[in-house]
């Protein structure tokens, strides 16, 4: 037993690896569902045992077949990204109960297998990217699931048509932005000569005005900064979002653009450090801007959807606005946010999505006009909507509210009035977008022609209220996640000051 | 039972209530015998709180901590006990007359009704007995969610655009004004905790006092102080209960509530009658005090004029917090229960005219009082009790809020009370004068269930529409013999 939990943190990425193509031999429906029901609830398991590991003892350092860092590949697992894997796994674990009835309404039956192959993979490239501490890998892992990832919107194409263009949309700008990163780190191996993350934070240091290292951070940032949807650069997500099949989205919409904060994350804090000139700089004119316009421009164009996968597709780069905002501040109260952000967001993005699948699965097309007066017919789903939708606009009690009140503490604690001002007044506008749904379910009557519509089945309906009590959970009883993405941020703080 | 868990109970007996009625709802009797029970267990508890706060303790319950140093907290302290005494007494009487009223005009959906009742008085409890700004804001943000489906009750164009202004409004200015504040505080004073003399002394600049007060008075919009004032008409399309317990006792005390406790446990009067940081609230709240009795003259349809009259009152509330001297809190904290009284009674009687004959509109109740003369007589008590006459309740909170006035020397804060006592007659007797003074119109029974009184040629609502308003009414008279009592509670307050 000594042995295997030795071995833990590459059990993480090889398990979903290894079982990957094991899962592309299966045929039928259940068996490959099962196997990576099977798989997800291990990896979230081992997520624990090493969140709880990094709690008690420090870093864990795992070298690859034995090659000491900084020539072979190191897996390094601390507080952060401990916390993003165990967002990756429990999600993924609470996703696919529910995937099951929804796959098999969405996506070709005799295509199951290979969904969730790409499925597995996609879970792989993810655990992996946040993982590993390597920078090369983090590429390697980023292109697995970036593939995985397209080939999983495209199989929304038995929907909609447009699933296909949606998907080759990202497939081409996901490409871009990995390779600018690609181009970034080799920037910085050129000047350094390591790749190992902790190796190149050390080596960088006397190099601040150093060109090439500065052009690697400028690839760096935008090629992540393109991956993970930030404002201007987001235009292949809400397409994506709306096409892919629902547990497709309900799975990236809360974890693929968490693992690129955490990158940008890892790059900005623990390579480069904010005491770094340049690295300040684009915090307070480049991420508090773009922040900001994401926030409103995010917003507003979700207020005028129809498509209510598209509208909290939207609402998702609002949300990512706030993420980056946190960065922005650059001060303890503002990362606690960001950290907080992205497990407060994976559970109200996960529970509104697994909802519209829901409703996707009873009436097909989640229209802002096909919903209405379903709140009575479909009471449990709606329910869900509402009390995920009060936590997207931040009510207290609910986990929204918790991240906006890091993120207007460290705007106080700035000094920065108007931007407290802001997001303030950017939830106002959730307030209409989520309203304007629970107005239509709940106050509008059922279009002509639709016919009795049963509530959705209890598998899906128990994954779907588990996100949605976590929802409240950790709003009333935040300690725990507070105390987590507090000791990250003044890690982080601490190691670049 | 100890303290503890009586304060526990007062959220927890309203929400089971609220559960109960949802498993009962096939069954109206059953129901309406749910909500009854509920809201008189919850009284009986208020009150036995009531005798621990009487002899001078304070019962505290911590319930969680969210994130570090901001507890989930319930304290009772004496303004709380009398909101607390004031909102679940009333839910009883109310709940009485809902019966009455929901059957008598048939509505639909009542089972949701009576639940989202339940949830409200619930949240109402929690805001009376909050310990800190940070629960009484959980709290009040609930108080307003769960009142949205009783104001678009109605399910038309008209009460979804009623209640979207409603929910616009409340939750506009509540995230977008008092949550800053309440941020604010935070990290200025480092608690939240309601504290006698207030938080903030030497914890934040005088000169910024002002503009955290602001925040603060706009952001309670359920205090409808103007420009924020709008929802509080809009909110009229809901069915009359929740009119008369939501918006003029549960939701526009909870904001008024919210002011004193504000005034009194956050700034502190002291500090702000030393900084003379709430001046300008005086005026604010004198002008929404005149300009909304003037408004209220201007309606016809009887609920409208009501609820500019409620605005109006409230300011009397948020004067008597502006002056900031203990005079003016008191008749303010007293004017909370005063105008509950007196403004259920006025609500409930527009209802029974409403059940009674589906009239709105003031000048179509020429001589109503011959053919339903409790209800007018209880309606024109209620109105002489908001003017503010003896011997009717209201005439001491607003004798206080004078002598408050007087004693801060604002002769012309004097002026704005009695030119408003002037502009209430005005508003009000009409209605009485028309009723009793004009001749009677021609019988036409509406409802074909038989009303009481018909024999003696009365036309009046049924019985459940008619006893709460003369309950109420009554309450409007005893009080003034008991205001001494209330005072006496409330004067730790104020140390």
């Amino acid at each position: 037993m000594s042995l295997l939990s030795e071995h833990i943190p590459v059990l993480q990425v090889a398990v979903p690896l290894l079982s990957a193509p094991l899962c592309s031999l299966l045929r039928g429906v259940r068996l490959p569902w099962l196997l990576a029901l099977a798989v997800s609830w291990f990896a979230f398991a081992i997520s624990i045992l090493l969140l709880i590991q990094v709690m008690d003892s420090g870093d864990i350092s795992y070298h690859m077949g034995n090659w000491a860092p900084p020539f072979g590949i190191e897996y390094r697992v601390d507080v952060i990204n401990a916390f993003v894997l165990l967002i990756i796994s429990g999600i993924s674990a609470v996703a696919l109960p529910y995937a099951r009835l929804s796959v098999a309404h969405e996506v070709d039956p005799r295509r199951h297998g290979q969904f969730y192959t790409a499925y597995l993979l996609c879970l792989t490239g993810l655990l992996g990217v946040t993982i590993t501490g390597d920078a090369f890998n983090i590429f390697v892992f980023l292109e697995i699931s970036s593939l995985s990832a397209y080939v999983l919107i495209a199989a929304g194409a038995r929907q909609d048509r447009r699933a296909l263009t949606a998907a080759y949309n990202y497939l081409v700008l996901g490409t871009v932005g990995a390779t600018f990163f690609v181009i970034g780190v080799g920037l910085l191996y050129m000047v350094t000569g390591t790749l190992n993350i902790a190796d190149l934070a050390e080596r960088i240091r006397p190099l601040a005005d150093n060109r090439a290292v500065q052009a690697g951070f400028a690839f760096i940032i935008i090629g992540m900064g393109l991956k993970l949807a930030m404002f201007p650069m987001h235009t292949w997500l809400p397409n994506a979002y709306t096409y892919a099949p629902s547990t497709v989205t309900v799975f990236l919409a809360s974890t693929a653009t968490k693992v690129s904060v955490y990158v940008v994350l890892r790059f900005l804090f623990t390579v480069f450090g904010p005491a770094y000139g340049f690295v300040g700089l684009t915090f307070e004119y480049i991420f508090l801007p773009l922040a900001i316009l994401a926030m409103f421009i995010g917003s507003t164009a979700a207020i005028y959807q129809t498509n209510l996968k598209r509208l909290f597709a939207y609402s998702s780069v609002a949300q990512l606005g706030y993420i980056v905002l946190g960065i922005a501040l650059g001060n303890i109260a503002g990362l606690t946010a960001t950290v907080l952000h992205l497990f407060n967001h994976a559970l109200m993005k996960g529970a509104l999505f697994m909802a519209l699948g829901c409703v996707a699965l009873r009436i097909g097309a989640v229209s802002i006009n096909g919903v209405r007066g379903l709140g009575r017919e479909m009471p449990w789903t709606f329910a869900a909507i509402a009390g995920a939708g009060l936590s997207l606009i931040g009510v207290p009690s609910t986990v929204g509210f918790i991240s906006k009140w890091y993120l207007i503490l460290g705007a106080l604690e700035n000094s920065w009035w108007p931007v407290a001002l802001l997001i303030v007044a950017s939830s106002l506008l959730a307030v209409i977008y989520v309203w304007k749904i629970i107005e239509a379910a709940y106050f509008g009557v059922a279009p002509e022609g639709r016919g009795p519509v049963a509530e959705a089945p209890l598998e899906m309906l128990a994954p779907l209220w588990l996100m949605v009590v976590a929802n409240f959970y950790f709003g009333i009883d935040a300690d725990l996640t507070t105390s987590v993405a507090g000791k990250v941020a003044a890690t982080f703080l601490g190691s670049g000051s | 039972m100890s303290t503890e868990m009586a304060l526990a109970l007062t959220l927890l007996i309203p929400s089971l209530g609220g559960i109960a009625i949802a498993c009962a709802g096939r069954y109206p009797n059953l129901r309406e015998a749910i909500t009854l029970i509920t809201a008189s267990v919850l009284f009986a508890v208020v009150i036995s709180l009531l005798q621990e706060v009487s002899g001078g303790r304070e019962p505290t319950l911590a319930l969680i901590e969210v994130v570090p140093g901001l507890p989930l907290m319930l304290k009772v302290e004496p303004l709380g006990m009398l909101f607390g005494c004031v909102a679940s007494g009333l839910w009883i009487v109310n709940s009485l007359y809902s019966f009455g009223y929901m059957r008598g005009t048939n509505e639909t959906n009542q089972t949701r009704f009576y639940i989202c009742f339940a949830i409200a008085i619930a949240s109402s409890m929690g805001i009376a007995f909050a310990g800190n700004m940070f629960t009484l804001f959980i709290f009040y943000e609930i108080l307003t969610i769960s009142t949205y489906p009783l104001v678009a009750h109605k399910q038309n164009a008209e009460a979804r655009s009623g209640a979207r202004l409603y929910l616009g409004l409340l939750i506009g200015t509540s995230i977008g004004f008092q949550l800053v504040a309440i941020i604010w505080t935070w990290v200025a004073a480092g608690t939240l905790d309601f504290t006698i003399g207030g938080i903030l002394r030497d914890k934040i600049d005088p000169t910024m006092l002002p503009i955290l007060l602001a925040l603060y008075m706009f952001g309670i919009g359920k205090a409808a102080l103007m420009p924020f004032h709008r929802w509080l008409p809009a909110a009229m399309v809901a069915p009359t209960p929740v009119s008369a317990l939501l918006h003029a006792v549960a939701v526009v005390k909870a904001g008024v509530f919210t002011v004193l406790k504000v005034v009194i446990y956050i700034f502190g009067i002291e500090l702000l009658s030393e900084t003379g940081a709430s001046g300008w609230l005086i005026w604010v709240a004198s002008f929404t005090l005149l300009a909304a009795s003037l408004v209220a003259i201007s309606k016809d349809n009887l609920k409208a004029r009501l609820a500019y009259s409620t605005i109006s009152q409230l300011s009397y509330i948020i004067l008597g917090a502006a002056l900031a001297s203990s005079l003016g809190v008191l008749g303010g904290a007293l004017h909370i229960a005063t105008h509950a009284l007196g403004k259920i009674t006025l609500f409930m009687c527009a209802g029974a005219i409403y059940v009674a004959t589906h009239k709105t509109k003031i000048s179509d109740m020429q001589g109503l009082g011959r053919l339903m003369p409790f209800t007018f007589a209880a309606f024109c008590i209620a109105a002489l009790s908001i003017i503010g006459l003896p011997p009717f309740a209201g005439s001491w909170s607003k004798w206080y809020l004078a002598l408050a006035a007087a004693d801060a020397g604002r002769v012309l804060v004097i002026a704005v009370l009695m030119i408003s006592s002037l502009l209430n007659v005005a508003y009000l007797m009409p209605l009485v004068a028309r009723g009793f003074f004009r001749p009677a119109p021609p019988r036409q029974p509406v409802g074909a269930a038989v009303t009481p009184g018909a024999r003696f040629g009365l036309a009046e609502a049924p019985l459940l529409c008619v006893i709460p308003p003369c309950l109420t009414a009554l309450g409007c008279l005893v009080l003034f013999f008991y205001a001494d009592e209330v005072v006496d509670l409330l004067r730790p307050i104020v140390g």
